[in-house]
């Protein structure tokens, strides 16, 4: 079977959620782009789109008319071009309005999970739940009349699990998409030793065509990504615990300072508590649940996650993209207060503000903005004199930068060692393109 | 063409802001003024320097596609909402793609020649900011023949000049011409930052010239042989003026001194259905400019300073060659040498040009004639140039599609 082939009849399982909408635009598009082709004219492209979710899958179909337009929008010369024996489409209204009934046309929104029996490709991105996962699979997998595979898009449970709970004979591959989908670059993509090269070929050719950076991970829990994030984020969570503990200080004070520290000191483009937000306490719990039977010498758990959860604050997004509060409390996408645990409601960050930053200290001269870094073309230069300032210096916050930055490298070097990533260039291109870091985490700035 | 046979002044000029990307108060995502704001603001702007509405005897509108940008026509219907004195007087809107502003010239100037005026208001306007560029690249694309749009670019007039462009390097070598096309960006930017009304206004690159030279063409991204500094931009911007004859002067009561005379004028057609004959010429600018000169009795060293339509860098170089400054494929050199910059003995596009000022399409001819009387008369502020006894003339072209509609205006300050 062709990738072209292969590509005619695909499913998305949880196609409304926020990574299923993403994976089901961009494969719908990759899917349309395929059947523009001259050698594909007159073949059929299906595309299911598969929900428990009526009003998700209503949302669904609304997200893609809009993001296939500015995906049209942006490709206008080439869609010429594959349109050029229309003769009756000439402007570029024509054309992109064109293109984006072609894509419409090939999704069909359902809430039949019998759509997927005719599949020869399945996405799953249901939620983060192995037996939900393995019980959808393995049904396909038992009614399925084709050669099918699957792609996952599980960000935690080991895929070989799947493959052995769900009885998909090497036919699944791990294919990690960050959030969002659509405009992420980065995709881990994770082979079990059961998986079939023929599924790993076909996955990379999606990948390019998708334009992402693939960066292969060994089939470990939470694999690279999620591997040094959640360790990351429970050492932010420990830090600003053992800081209330020796300052004296509420917790929510703490919070603020670790957050800054971990955004400002450590040139982020955001604090670790407001990152813990951006993914969702809930999800962060839900992952480390998933990881933490299959670590033996760690405990990936935090007593404060579960009672910020017990207290009902998840962090996470609304469907328009805007974040929910957390840790912090947001006004207009930024922080405004701190959610203070014992008595159960925020603080304004304005009341204690200037009180921690006098704790933290000043950050030296050489200081610079995350979002300044982006296109610097010295960047290590910056960088090393700014860290080597800050290692000079014997402020409150600059210790803690160091020991932070210190911390992010051991994480990363474990990921290494315990041959969860293949190699130092891969943690540190996972950290780069999936969570926006300008350094990888694996340097000698902190030495 | 015959020689003027009545003397015709223009006076009184007014441009809104040039509004688009580069001007600090352009959002693209919160809502902006409407054709009704632009038209008024630019109306008012010309009235209130010549004693009110009651002095106009007929007003003239140059607007090229306000049917698709905004979804509206009827536009000699707006000129009454100017002021409630305009109206039951005569309107008249005029279509010459980005010729329109200067239609709404040559217009204006017959209606004082045939005596059925002594005061003409000339407006001329474009509000595209109302679509994304690629929709804006087909609504422009009506300027050319609709029986090429199928096989054109996406980008259609950039692909036409690029077009142009690709031709001038093949025929007269790459390198030197990127450095004109460079050299006159970088004019434009410079002369645009010293009109407060100019869209490359704050523009604070420090090294314009560095930039253009180093950013090569890419047509996976845009067209095979223009980059986008080449290009002018999408802009939201209205210029008036009042042409008028001597008795008309004197009912509005501007002092000579603060008015210009139009010494003579040119204006030709080519057939939109036929290709250019050769991509490295401006024939029809050729042709009309030519005949304004010759209109007027004068020669191109005569003239102090001129205002082109620099739609596209390579645009301003082949004027260049086609005003006789240079010879044919030595334009780009003659720009490359600063023989355009404000300071030669010929500035072109004072305020910034098309590329620098803006591009409203179907205001820049009237916006033309408004920099023309500014630096005649001494109102060019900050964009001030010194114009010399021995090169007292102004001359501007406004072209419209591609060489197709051309209007060519000789100007002096008034005796």
């Amino acid at each position: 079977m062709t990738y072209d082939e292969r590509l005619q009849n695909v499913s998305v399982l949880g196609a409304a959620g926020k990574m299923g909408s993403g994976i089901l635009l961009l494969t719908a598009v990759e899917m349309a782009d395929r059947a523009l082709l001259p050698e594909n004219k007159g073949k059929t492209f299906v595309l299911n789109a598969i929900d428990v979710s009526d009003e998700g899958l209503a949302g669904l179909m609304n997200y893609l008319r809009v993001q296939v337009r500015k995906i049209a929008e942006k490709k206008t010369v080439w869609l010429r071009k594959m349109y050029a024996d229309r003769d009756d489409l000439i402007e570029n209204f024509d054309i992109i309005d064109e293109y984006i009934f072609d894509v419409m046309n090939i999704v069909r929104p359902t809430t039949a999970m019998g759509a997927a029996y005719g599949s020869t490709l399945v996405f799953e991105a249901v939620n983060e739940n192995r037996a939900l996962k393995v019980k959808l699979l393995s049904q396909i997998k038992q009614n399925n009349t084709k050669d099918v595979w699957f792609f996952t898009n599980t960000s935690s449970v080991p895929i070989h699990l799947i493959d052995e709970e769900a009885g998909l004979e090497g036919k699944v591959i791990g294919f990690h998409f960050y959030n969002p989908p659509a405009v992420q670059r980065l995709v881990e993509l994770i082979r079990t030793d059961n998986t079939k090269d023929e599924v790993v070929e076909f996955a990379y050719e999606y990948a390019k065509n998708l334009k992402k950076v693939v960066v292969p991970s060994n089939d470990f829990a939470g694999f690279i990504g999620n591997g040094h994030f959640m360790r990351d984020g429970l050492h932010g969570i420990k830090e600003a615990e053992a800081l209330a503990k020796e300052k004296n200080i509420p917790l929510y004070k703490a919070i603020y300072m670790i957050n800054k520290v971990t955004q400002e000191y450590l040139i982020r483009p955001m604090g670790i508590f407001q990152l813990m937000d951006y993914v969702g306490i809930d999800v962060m719990k839900f992952i480390l649940d998933v990881m933490n039977p299959f670590v033996k010498d760690e405990d990936l758990h935090s007593d404060l996650l579960d009672k910020m959860l017990e207290q009902g604050v998840k962090g996470g997004q609304y469907s328009s993209g805007a974040q929910k509060d957390g840790f912090l409390k947001y006004k207009g996408g930024k922080p405004v207060a701190v959610w203070d645990i014992h008595k159960q409601e925020y603080v304004d960050i304005d009341s204690f503000k200037d009180e921690c930053d006098e704790m933290l200290g000043d950050l030296p001269d050489s200081a610079v903005a995350w979002k300044s870094t982006l296109r610097m073309k010295n960047k290590d230069e910056v960088f090393t004199r700014f860290f080597n300032d800050l290692k000079a210096m014997s402020t409150l916050g600059s210790q803690i930068a160091v020991n932070y930055g210190k911390r992010s490298k051991a994480i990363g070097e474990k990921l290494v060692s315990d041959k969860v990533a293949h190699s130092v260039d891969d943690v540190n291109t996972v950290m780069l393109t999936g969570f926006f870091h300008a350094y990888g985490p694996i340097n000698n700035y902190f030495d | 063409m015959k020689k003027m046979r009545k003397k015709v002044y223009m006076t009184a000029g007014y441009n809104t802001i040039s509004l688009g990307t580069g001007r600090r108060e352009f959002n693209p995502k919160k809502p902006r003024p409407g054709i009704e704001h632009y038209i008024k603001e630019a109306g008012q702007g010309v009235l209130s320097q010549i004693g009110g509405a009651k002095n106009v005897d007929e007003s003239v509108i140059g607007n090229f596609m306000a049917g698709r940008f905004n979804k509206q026509g009827h536009l000699d219907g707006f000129i009454p909402m100017i002021d409630t004195g305009l109206s039951m007087k005569p309107a008249v809107r005029v279509e010459g793609a980005c010729a329109s502003g200067g239609l709404s010239l040559v217009t204006g100037i017959r209606h004082i020649l045939a005596e059925t005026s002594d005061v003409v208001l000339s407006l001329g306007f474009e509000v595209q900011n109302t679509v994304k560029a690629i929709y804006g690249a087909d609504i422009l694309a009506l300027a050319g023949w609709f029986q090429r749009r199928k096989t054109g670019h996406a980008y259609f007039f950039p692909g036409q000049f690029s077009d142009r462009a690709g031709a001038y390097y093949e025929k007269y070598g790459y390198e030197r011409t990127r450095k004109g096309m460079a050299r006159w960006y970088a004019n434009a930017i410079e002369n645009a930052r010293l009109d407060p009304t100019a869209q490359e206004y704050h523009n604070t690159n420090p090294d314009p010239y560095g930039t253009a030279l180093k950013m090569q063409p890419n047509g996976k991204k845009f067209v095979d042989h223009l980059t986008v500094l080449d290009c002018s931009k999408v802009s939201d911007a209205a210029s008036g003026i009042t042409i008028c004859s001597e008795e008309g002067l004197k009912r509005i009561g501007v002092d000579k001194k603060d008015a210009v005379e139009v010494i003579g004028f040119g204006h030709a057609v080519r057939d939109i259905t036929k290709d250019p004959t050769d991509l490295t010429e401006l024939e029809t600018i050729k042709f009309a400019a030519h005949q304004a000169l010759e209109n007027a009795g004068i020669t191109i060293d005569q003239v102090g300073t001129v205002e082109t339509h620099d739609c596209f860098s390579i645009a301003g170089i082949l004027a260049v060659e086609a005003l006789g400054l240079a010879a044919k494929g030595e334009g780009a050199d003659y720009v490359a040498e600063g023989k355009t910059g404000r300071n030669s003995d010929l500035p072109f596009n004072t305020t910034g040009g098309l590329i620098g000022w803006g591009h409203p399409t179907g205001g820049t001819g009237v916006h033309q004639a408004v920099t023309i009387w500014q630096q005649l008369t001494g109102k060019a502020g900050k964009a001030q140039i010194e114009i010399s006894p021995d090169r007292p003339y102004g001359l501007t072209i406004n072209m419209g599609g591609d060489d197709v509609t051309v209007t060519s205006i000789v100007f002096k300050r008034a005796e």
